[in-house]
């Protein structure tokens, strides 16, 4: 088995308001959270962004981080997921 | 690098699609626990659970936190208790003091299931099996989270037909004894024919000898992303649909393989094996039965349902076993009524017949699930259905199993509640013809020519 990485993947989807990425992004700089990779489209007005971080020099659990997230993407209307990156490369690649 | 499709997938599997982690199911051995006095049996029985299990559920919503998938159960499962109370059960009061004891782990341990009241009858009963069997109206009348299972015939050994005789009493009485929360006991029942060791569904599962002291199983789920995934193919070739379904249930079992691996890791406790079951729940756009509607049937039972059916066992099996090196447990579809919308309404509009789901079971995992009749059904018609069950597992070398609901007080065309996972159920109709002298014979059905392989 290969060991578990430290790459979390932040899933932003919803409508498109002003701000989004600078939310997140704040949030994450706030926390130590280094931001690896950044795409984003828009289609139709709604909004995907997908972010490949590093929380390795975080001291916040992983747990709390998770809600804080989910907290912060109920304030902006959008919905914020944070999963490990095994969970895409697994499933998508043999 | 993790692409942006991959991650819109995924992102939809799991918050449109209803993609979940079934179970994370830990096989216990009670094997080391048994003494010839009782409470030293119970007082064994609960420390053991208590301390391999301490941290499951724990781990299980870490895991769930840290993958963003939902991990829907986290249960147990031990070695057949008739085994382990054998030495120290004197008769079927003393069981029951051990389903007590199970009930207050599962509940300490903070699972709502806990399988394994169980006894293994394929050939002949013990006195233990006797007694434990006799025990089980009560044991499920008097816990909440024990379930129960018998296993009363293999390919290998035939049927034993004084013990399918016996659980169509069993099956009576257990609605009977639990008749004011719908017969709810009965859903905590399973009758098997080949019953596998590495079961972690419900209410099925136990710890079969051959397993190691504690191990992790993972039951996966996913009719919900294979029914979407089968909308995008609508009107294209077979050859198309298989392959289609084949590639999502690798993606749905790579996930409970995660999971799995994850948990064994954290718990400390060996992987055992996925079950690449397609386990229905009574949520919308989570149904088996709308995955065979969508390939092209007008409701589940209509002619062809039996060919859809084959053909989506097959294809899960095939897409999943790439997925996972231990693959085992029950794998393939599971088609229970009352836990399964799109079966309900089936047998609601008059689509859908036991007969026609008799034939059903002829080619998916497990068999008549999770089927309420009425309250008036004999216990030697409940036995023939049975046997008729047990006839078509042990004939063609699968697990096929029976989970009756006799409806106490009710007549075909109501509805019985459970609610939660177990959903809800109409009462069906079943043959009014008599089998009594057939299952008042006795003894066995000899093993099939075809399992003298060696």
């Amino acid at each position: 088995m290969t060991p578990p990485t430290n790459k979390t993947i932040i899933t932003v989807v919803g409508e498109d308001t002003i701000g989004i990425i600078a939310r997140v992004c704040t949030y994450l700089a706030d926390n130590q959270v280094n931001i690896e990779d950044i795409s984003q489209t828009i289609v139709q007005s709604y909004f995907t962004m997908m972010m490949i971080v590093d929380t390795s020099q975080s001291e916040k659990p992983f747990g709390e981080m998770v809600r804080e997230l989910e907290e912060l993407g109920d304030e902006i209307g959008v919905r914020i997921l944070c999963q490990h990156e095994d969970i895409f490369t697994k499933m998508h690649r043999i | 690098m993790v692409t942006m499709f991959e991650v819109r997938e995924t992102y939809q599997m799991i918050e449109q699609e209803q993609l979940d982690v079934r179970t994370i199911t830990m096989g216990i051995s009670l094997l080391d626990c048994v003494d010839a006095d009782l409470d030293a049996l119970n007082r064994n029985i609960y420390e053991k659970i208590t301390q391999t299990a301490r941290d499951l559920v724990a781990v299980g919503d870490e895991i769930e936190l840290e993958y963003g998938i939902p991990i829907v159960n986290k249960r147990i499962s031990v070695t057949p208790i008739a085994l382990v109370g054998a030495a120290a059960c004197a008769g079927p009061e003393d069981f029951i003091s051990i389903a007590k004891t199970l009930d207050a782990a599962a509940k300490a341990a903070g699972v709502d299931f806990l399988g394994g009241y169980s006894a293994l009858v394929s050939k002949g009963m013990t006195p233990a099996d006797e007694h434990l069997i006799a025990s089980i109206p009560e044991a499920l009348a008097s816990t909440e989270r024990v379930c129960s299972s018998v296993n009363v015939g293999s390919t290998r050994t035939g049927i034993n037909m004084d013990a399918v005789k016996r659980m169509g009493e069993i099956v009576k009485a257990t609605a009977e004894a639990t008749r004011d929360t719908g017969s709810v006991g009965c859903a905590k029942l399973v009758v098997f024919c080949n019953a596998p060791d590495d079961n972690p569904f419900m209410a099925g599962a136990f710890h079969g000898v051959t397993e190691a002291d504690a191990v992790i199983h993972v039951g996966v789920s996913g009719p919900g992303v294979i029914k979407c995934a089968l909308e995008e193919v609508r009107g294209e070739n077979f050859e198309v649909l298989c392959e289609t379904v084949k590639k999502t249930a690798f993606k749905v079992t790579r996930a409970g393989q995660l999971v799995a691996q994850e948990a064994s890791r954290r718990l400390g406790v060996p992987f055992g094996i996925v079950d690449l079951s397609l386990a229905p729940t009574p949520a919308v756009g989570d149904s088996v039965a709308e995955i065979l509607e969508e390939m092209g049937l007008e409701s589940v039972g209509a002619p062809g349902t039996t060919a859809a059916l084959a053909l989506l066992n097959d294809q899960v099996k095939k897409g999943g076993v790439m997925a996972s090196s231990f693959v085992g447990g029950l794998s393939g579809a599971f088609i229970p009524v009352s836990e399964d919308r799109g079966m309900i309404d089936a047998v609601r509009r008059g689509a859908l017949t036991i007969e026609k789901q008799e034939a059903m079971t002829c080619v998916c995992s497990v068999g008549l699930d999770m089927i309420a009749v009425p309250g008036t059904t004999s216990a030697a018609t409940i036995a023939g259905i049975i046997a008729d069950e047990a006839a078509i597992g042990m004939i063609n070398q699968k697990t096929t199993a029976v989970r009756l609901i006799p409806a106490i007080g009710r007549d075909v065309g109501d509805m019985l509640e459970f609610g939660g996972l177990l959903g809800r159920a109409p009462v069906q109709q079943v043959s009014t013809f008599g089998c009594e002298a057939f299952i008042n014979r006795g003894g066995r059905i000899p093993a099939p020519i075809h399992s003298f392989r060696n």
